[in-house]
């Protein structure tokens, strides 16, 4: 960036930037404008665009829903259910990677990163059977397993990064200090983890949020998630497109703002490392 | 270095997470290889048997999979060109000293946080509707006609959907890159004379290469499956238009139940896949010796 | 109370070997300097004896004990790390306070024991701050309440001076001093810097490649070296040596003799050489030398000498103070 800077460069940059900002949020802003509107004014041409009659009645009929509550339960179970597994099961692994490394730590992570490249597609086929003969079809447990198991490899890579930026001469002092690794953990490693275990909670519950393969093709009713729910608009019956806008905002709306606090996350997570 | 006791400890805790992703690897896997090289519809159960390679050469030589493979090649070389040209320019712009420059990145990130089914039947609906989508209506301001997507560009249709969804992720990944680049080697360059479009050529785009490499590798990986997108607006239509390998692959399985079939092109993919990730394997390994 | 003793450690990483074969005694209260370049193992020597890193052969002795399979937390140590490591989440309170609260005492006393620390190092009207919000000098002598709090057998001090800048680092050199004096507790101190050693040590142990080539007061490596390197380490600016013929000598493979031993004399006298640099410092006098076959020398004169760039100059060693080395360049004693 130049040192001098122009007051016209910041005039022609700002335009610039808020013209494509608003152009690439366009469709999201119609979405919720639509939402708030009748169902003949959201079918409307030509387009309403501010200048219509507000209503809330939208929010109310898909509220009232009770099968878009039920699934809006289901979205929060499984993302949050295969979240808080993946770290259990995570935490100690990403722990022992990057306190007691071996010769081979580099090659394990390399290769549980592999597992994440692995298009999902490929096993369609018999973890479909696998779920049909465990009776595990459109079940909760069985979304959460393999959401779990599709975000491990995320949750343990953003965890290692985090831990390894502990400096290792802290957690010497507090050896030093007299603590045990019990001891050791609690009162220094956890604080100091805390933001890292927390971001990586956040994301990973976003990307399980939006996980659209396997929740379309492993559950129909009882455990389906939102993404299935609003996918079941897809075949239009009749004017439908308001109550659509406003479902739709209530699917997104927590995740879009939740994701606005997780971009550095964002890039450390789905980038492994290879951006800085 | 960790001393015995710590060794120790370390090697339990990382087994419960290796061994899951070890089962989660192969156990699937080796079913897809094994069921691959059978006859086996789910339509009649008790009849599989053993043909070997067929299901490899039938899948292979089968014009649907042709068809697929080039719509999965326009899909994805199609989101890397528009993610990349556009994301490039509007990484560069939002580095620059921007009013508000919070809000626009804002604007800018939250596609990448809409879950794909969502995006795709706003996109279908809201805009792309021939008669009263946005997009439609923008189109009559000009006196053209308006372009029934899903009947006359399915496959653009999917791809303007899905360039929307990753442009943030690309735009995010290249500002971050520009954001670490180095500001003294800048300074450095103009007190030796060179313009800021000089700057741009021989500093900023090198340094841009590799961001852009592992941009370009990873959003691969991803969008060799696209599924919700499709499974949502054009089931893979019309006719085989919009029907990318994975597609293909869901059709066979849970449409026609062709278990065999399926199997074989699910290996297609995977090979395909690893391809790309041995590449981004490669650049992350190097990375994590610094 | 504080006596170590070590006796042939050795430390290896697979092929490698860091520390050879270690043999030393340290006196309860002393003073100790590890000292030597980058990479001589200085630094493994003391996380060996803090516990951080596992020997690989060899013993350690605390007060006559072997701690060798005694972790860290049980060897009554204390360590200031190069970098503080300050627990970042805890207050300065809390982090004085951290090894107390390990071992278990009473609150009570833990705060009177930290409010003395504190009050020793000028740190009470720090101690709710957290260490983001302290100078480096500040966090410095928080690493060191957070050591001396504890009444450890010793100090382990790992190059504690390098994040500061000139000035603070001469300053806290006598605050570290007069501190381990007072307290009267072993310390051992590592650092690559052969002036903090010389003005600190009690004793100073020169290790170079895993070797410990020698152990004595800063007096004896200076008068009395074993070795060429223990020679080129110690003093500074370095030890001139020459070989060959034109020393005029045959007793010895390689001559030693510090700058301020070099004695500028009268046309004829000695070794020739024309000055190629002249550095007055008003207090001393450098002159760098070309000596034609016995390459450059370095001359330290206490005062102003009038020479410069260009001019000729005559250097005689004193005789007194003339170091002999043989070819394997150990020094050859009378």
């Amino acid at each position: 960036m130049a040192r001098k800077v122009t007051s016209r460069h910041v005039v022609v940059s700002t335009a610039a930037a808020w013209l494509f900002g608003f152009l690439i949020f366009l469709p999201i802003l119609w979405m919720v404008l639509t939402s708030f509107k009748t169902e003949l004014d959201a079918f409307a041409m030509p387009p309403k665009f501010l200048l219509f009659h507000w209503t809330m009645e939208n929010y109310a009929t898909v509220q009232s829903r009770s099968d878009y509550l039920h699934h809006a339960l289901n979205s929060i179970m499984i993302a949050g259910g295969s979240t808080l597994i993946a770290m259990l099961i995570a935490v100690p692994a990403a722990w022992s990677m990057a306190f007691a490394p071996t010769k081979r730590t580099k090659d394990v992570l390399l290769w549980m990163l592999s597992t994440k490249m692995m298009p999902p597609v490929g096993v369609l086929v018999p973890i479909y059977l696998i779920y049909r003969d465990f009776g595990l079809l459109d079940t909760r447990a069985g979304l959460i397993l393999i959401l779990c198991l599709g975000n491990l490899p995320i949750v343990i890579w953003m965890l290692f990064t985090y831990f390894k930026e502990i400096p290792k001469d802290i957690l010497e002092a507090a050896r030093m200090d007299g603590a045990t690794i019990g001891r050791e953990l609690v009162y220094v490693l956890t604080p100091m983890a805390v933001p890292g275990l927390a971001s990586t909670l956040l994301l990973n519950f976003i990307l399980a949020w939006n996980e659209a393969f396997w929740t379309l093709n492993l559950s129909t009713l009882d455990a389906a998630p939102l993404t299935v729910f609003i996918a079941s608009y897809s075949s239009p019956e009749g004017l439908f497109w308001a109550k659509l806008s406003a479902a739709s905002t209530l699917a997104i709306a927590p995740i879009v703002i939740l994701g606005w606090f997780t971009q550095r996350q964002l890039v450390r997570g789905l980038t492994f490392g290879a951006v800085k | 270095m960790a001393t015995q006791q710590t060794q120790v400890l370390g090697r339990t805790l990382l087994a419960p997470a290796v061994v899951l992703l070890f089962i989660w690897m192969i156990v699937p896997l080796a079913m897809t290889i094994y069921f691959s090289t059978l006859h086996y519809s789910l339509l009649d159960p008790g009849t599989e048997s053993f043909v070997g390679l067929e299901n490899f050469r039938y899948f292979l030589t089968d014009p649907a999979f042709l068809t697929s493979l080039q719509n999965t090649l326009v899909l994805v070389g199609s989101v890397l060109a528009i993610t990349i040209f556009l994301g490039t320019p509007l990484a560069l712009l939002l580095d620059q000293p921007v009013i508000g420059r919070n809000i626009v990145r804002l604007m800018v990130i939250a596609p990448f946080f809409v879950m794909p089914t969502v995006s795709a039947l706003v996109w279908k609906n809201l805009l792309m509707h021939p008669v009263s989508g946005l997009f439609a209506w923008i189109a009559k301001l000009f006196g053209a006609t308006p372009i029934d997507w899903f009947t006359d560009a399915p496959l653009l249709a999917v791809i303007l959907i899905v360039a929307w969804q990753w442009l943030p992720f690309a735009t995010l990944i290249l500002l971050t890159a520009l954001q670490s680049q180095d500001e003294e080697q800048k300074e450095a360059a103009e007190m030796d004379g060179a313009s800021a479009l000089s700057r741009f050529i021989y500093l900023t785009l090198p340094h841009l290469a590799r961001p852009i490499t592992v941009v370009i590798l990873i959003e691969t990986i991803f969008l060799l499956t696209v599924f919700a997108e499709i499974f949502v607006t054009t089931g893979g239509g019309p006719g085989l238009r919009t029907t990318n390998i994975a597609f293909l692959i869901y059709s066979q399985a849970l449409i026609q139940f062709d278990v065999g079939n399926a199997s074989a092109g699910g290996l297609v993919a995977v090979v395909i896949a690893n391809i790309v990730a041995f590449f981004l394997v490669r650049i992350i390994g190097r990375n994590l010796e610094t | 109370m504080g006596q170590i003793t070590l006796q042939g450690v050795r430390k290896s990483f697979g092929p490698v070997n860091i520390i050879k074969d270690a043999n030393l005694d340290i006196a309860d209260g002393a003073f100790v300097v590890f000292v030597g370049p980058s990479g001589c193992g200085k630094t493994t020597l003391l996380r060996l004896i803090a516990g951080l890193e596992d020997v690989t052969g060899g013993q350690i002795l605390i007060d006559g004990r072997n701690v060798v399979d005694v972790p860290p937390a049980k060897r009554g140590l204390s360590m200031v790390f190069q970098s503080y490591a300050l627990y970042p989440h805890m207050s300065v309170r809390g982090n004085i306070a951290f090894g107390l609260k390990m071992a278990g005492l009473p609150r009570a006393e833990i705060d009177r024991k930290v409010e003395a620390a504190a009050a020793t190092l000028n740190l009470t009207p720090y101690l709710e701050r957290k260490p983001r919000d302290l100078s480096g000098g500040q966090r410095q002598r928080v690493a060191i309440g957070r050591a001396i709090v504890r009444e450890p057998k010793a100090f382990l001090f790992d190059e504690p001076l390098s994040n500061l800048d000139a000035a603070l680092r001469v300053q806290m050199r006598l605050e570290v001093t007069k501190l381990q004096k007072q307290l009267g507790t072993t310390a051992i101190y590592v650092t690559h810097d052969q002036v903090e050693a010389m003005t600190m040590a009690d004793k100073i142990v020169v290790l170079n490649a895993g070797d410990v080539e020698q152990y004595g007061s800063p007096l004896e490596l200076y008068e009395r070296p074993v070795n060429l390197f223990v020679a080129g380490f110690i003093g500074s600016p370095k030890m001139n040596f020459v070989s060959g013929e034109a020393t005029g000598r045959n007793d010895a493979a390689t001559l030693g003799i510090r700058p301020e031993h070099l004695r500028v004399g009268q046309e004829g006298e000695g070794w020739p050489g024309t000055v190629s640099v002249a550095e007055h410092l008003g207090s001393d006098t450098f002159l760098y030398v070309d000596a034609g076959k016995l390459g450059t020398l370095t001359v330290r004169y206490v005062g102003e000498l009038n020479l410069k760039a260009g001019d000729p100059v005559w250097l005689s060693p004193d005789p007194a103070r003339l170091h002999r080395f043989d070819k394997e360049g150990l020094a050859i004693r009378t």
